[in-house]
């Protein structure tokens, strides 16, 4: 079947248009899915915000699970397969491989994400994202996420089949760049999680059917992480990637060094899957032996390769905007970076954001002991708020920027509004993971309707700071959806009522990239040869004390509970 | 643009490093072994850490070991909130100090009456679903798993009443499980 190109007039990259339409219907499919679990987590928060206490216990623990299988799962995965197409046919300059199995992954996403959010909403499944035995859901809640990812899983396949087809008809030379390493490694890391996830769900598919009478619920909770987490170490490969795709394409930034970067992408494969393990640290389960094991050796050298990531992607911008002579003092480069380009914004809130809140609070509440204070409080989602929403979906949000003119053909409507929504939804998420941090670290439970235990056969009286950090969490979480939902509108009245684009002239072979355009290299690619990042040092210096004080002010307080031995 | 585009340097493993990244990563690096040292450090000199007794068990077994507990041990009974019909036990360790604590949709059992200062072997498991021990206000939180029962050595630091709240997602009852424990 013949191929057809276009090569988009405005950025000089080349789109296979059979990939081009799978980007654009997984791309608007993740849209929508976050459309529902921003309803959804309008809900949660409106009835976790003790003043108002919306919704009723059952429609709000139902409402949670089904934010966090439409958020964590359908949102995310759906763009990721948009994601993995563009890093490998588009960078590559490529046609796209079997483009049919491609629109199987699309159908089977579909049909799986419906299959589990009627099983969700029909009300007997509310058991929340993990699903721990031997609490039970309706057979088509698992049969659901078996088949979504199943679609996931071919949709992985079409990627490595297209790094092959591009490898075979040689429409690059020498390794793949850098974003598409990175993207490959988000790949890799799938199977082992879908994997994982195969080999727990389909099991409790069968128990929820009676064909199995019981599954271990200690065992489940092991390899369920192994799903459940690694998932996360895909969006973290994916988002770090397009950190580097956006200093790029902004910047025309080059890593500092190839070697480090790669080297650093290589390590989340090695380590990263057997972090899952720190789900378990106040498990009954495991052993001391395995704990430490695995949340030092195996989750620190994935926290060293984030920490290098942290370094060479600001290091990165530094050296570009030097280069462009914005050599004054430490910071003239990131002072005169475009911060009104909803592009760069977006990305840079996503970077400092998961660095600094995101990945300081995931190591301290993955310390064997320190896990105790935390384990299933508030605290929890406020981390993930901060690795996943602040991360991946705010790095995932600012890339649309570019690609509704590229990929959609659209200008994008309102761009004052765009200029703003990074900031409105990027910070407003940061301090909402901050007070949902504070008011766990001082107890409070997740999962959770009601903090003043009404029907209870006791009162506990959680403290007023508590219920100061549950309020703030309401006025943020507002403010946060409201940002999210600015975003939806945007892109969706963009794509339906923003100028038409040319999409530029189409070719029924690849095409060299054209010159002076954001695909082309300008001059010579590869690595910034020893460029001077002072300013990048600083940054990562402070993110180095804060880590360090905050490491240890946990143990202080880890010191002062009852003894435990 | 080398982040899209191949690097151009095709040995791009033979690139030698800036001393500013190789001073990052050796941070990095060190800071990472410092976290782990820690975790073996408190081990070693530490006071909370979580226990490493665990048996295999079934609902039916932990539940006859806590019936038996109870039996032996009651002090007094004390009424619900909820249920004035319902006399709540409230329990001493036995003679050696062990305890037993269930916990089961929607409930703690039993009571426990504790004395600061002294150890007690606290042995926790459930006898349905998944549950979490959050031990408030003192802020401790363990996973609670059935078919698991779990010995956890504890020593109260300070008299009160603390409450149990359940922080592992149960069903629709979950935000009603409260338990309690008394520190004299």
């Amino acid at each position: 079947m013949a191929t057809t190109y276009r090569t988009c007039p405005r950025t000089g990259l080349q789109f296979d248009l059979d990939a081009d339409k799978l980007m654009r219907w997984n791309a608007v499919a993740g849209v929508l899915w976050l459309l529902v679990g921003g309803i959804t987590a309008l809900l949660v928060i409106l009835t976790r915000w003790p003043a108002i206490k919306l919704l009723p216990a059952d429609q709000f623990y139902l409402i949670l699970t089904a934010h966090g299988i439409d958020m964590l799962i359908l949102w995310i995965i759906f763009f990721e397969m948009a994601v993995l197409y563009f890093a490998s046919s588009t960078l590559l300059r490529c046609r796209i491989a079997t483009p049919w199995l491609g629109w199987v992954q699309f159908w089977l996403m579909v049909v799986g994400g419906i299959m589990t959010n009627v099983a969700i909403f029909q009300g007997g499944s509310s058991v929340m994202f993990t699903s721990y035995v031997p609490m039970q859901a309706a057979p088509h809640f698992y049969l659901g996420i078996i088949l979504f990812a199943v679609g996931a899983l071919i949709g992985c396949g079409v990627f490595f089949g297209t790094l092959v087809v591009a490898k075979r008809e040689k429409t690059y030379t020498g390794s793949l760049p850098l974003v598409t390493f990175g993207a490959m490694t988000a790949a890799i890391i799938a199977v082992f999680t879908i994997a994982s996830g195969a080999a727990i769900l389909i099991p409790t598919f069968a128990w929820s059917m009676g064909w199995i009478k019981e599954i271990d619920a200690q065992l489940y909770r092991m390899v369920w992480w192994a799903l459940g987490h690694s998932s996360q170490q895909i969006n973290v490969a994916a988002h770090v990637s397009i950190w580097y795709l956006v200093a790029a394409v902004v910047f025309g930034a080059k890593p500092l060094s190839e070697k480090v970067s790669r080297f650093a992408f290589l390590l989340y494969i090695l380590f990263l899957q057997l972090a899952s393990a720190h789900h378990l640290l106040s498990d009954p389960g495991m052993s001391a032996e395995w704990k430490v094991l695995n949340t030092s050796y195996f989750m620190y050298f994935a926290v060293l390769a984030s920490m290098i990531h942290g370094f060479t992607v600001p290091g990165a911008i530094e050296a570009a905007q030097r280069k462009k002579g914005f050599n004054n003092g430490l910071f003239e480069w990131l002072r005169k970076a475009p911060w009104g380009n909803p592009l760069f914004a977006g990305m840079f809130i996503s970077l400092v954001g998961f660095g600094f809140i995101g990945g300081i609070s995931g190591v301290v509440l993955g310390t064997e002991q320190i896990n105790m204070l935390m384990h299933n409080t508030f605290y929890v989602p406020g981390h993930f708020h901060a690795t996943v929403v602040v991360g991946t979906t705010l790095a995932f949000m600012s890339i649309t920027y570019l690609l509704v003119p590229t990929l959609f053909k659209r200008e994008m409507l309102f761009p004052k509004l765009c200029q703003i929504q990074p900031y409105l939804y990027g910070l407003s998420m940061i301090v909402l993971s901050l007070v949902m941090m504070g008011a766990g670290t001082l107890g409070v439970s997740r999962r959770h309707w009601d903090m003043a235990f009404s029907g209870a056969p006791f009162q506990y009286e959680w403290p007023g700071a508590a219920y100061l950090m549950m309020g703030l969490t309401g006025i943020f979480g507002v403010i946060a959806v409201i940002g999210g939902g600015l975003w939806i509108g945007l892109v969706v009245l963009s794509l339906l009522f923003g100028k038409k684009l040319d999409g530029g002239a189409t070719h029924d072979k690849p095409v060299p990239i054209p010159d002076q355009t954001v695909a082309a290299s300008a001059g010579h690619t590869g690595s910034e040869e020893h460029a001077n990042v002072a300013g990048t040092v600083v940054l990562a210096m402070t993110l180095l004390v804060c880590f360090v004080l905050y490491y240890f002010v946990n143990w202080k307080y880890l010191s002062e509970v009852w003894g435990l031995s | 643009m080398s982040a899209i585009l191949p690097p151009s340097e095709r040995l791009w493993w033979k690139q030698s490093i800036s001393s500013q990244e190789w001073a990052w990563i050796g941070i990095a690096f060190v800071w990472a072994m410092i976290m782990f040292v820690m975790m073996v450090y408190w081990h070693i000199n530490g006071k909370q850490n979580l226990s490493n007794e665990v048996y295999k068990t079934t609902t039916e077994m932990f539940q006859a070991k806590t019936d038996a507990f109870v039996k032996e041990n009651t002090i007094r009974t004390e009424d619900s909130l909820v249920n004035p019909d319902l006399k709540m036990p409230v329990v001493k360790p036995n003679a050696k100090g062990e305890a037993f604590l269930l916990a089961r949709l929607w409930s703690w059992y039993p009571i426990l009456e504790l004395e600061a200062g002294k150890t007690y072997k606290i042995h926790l498991s459930s006898v349905d679903y998944n549950h979490g021990f959050s031990l408030q206000p003192t802020n401790i939180n363990i996973q609670v798993i059935p078919g698991y029962e779990h010995v956890v050595k504890m020593t109260p630091t300070k008299a009160g009443t603390y409450a149990i709240v359940c922080n592992e997602y149960c069903g629709i009852g979950h935000h009603t499980m409260l338990g309690r424990i008394y520190v004299k």
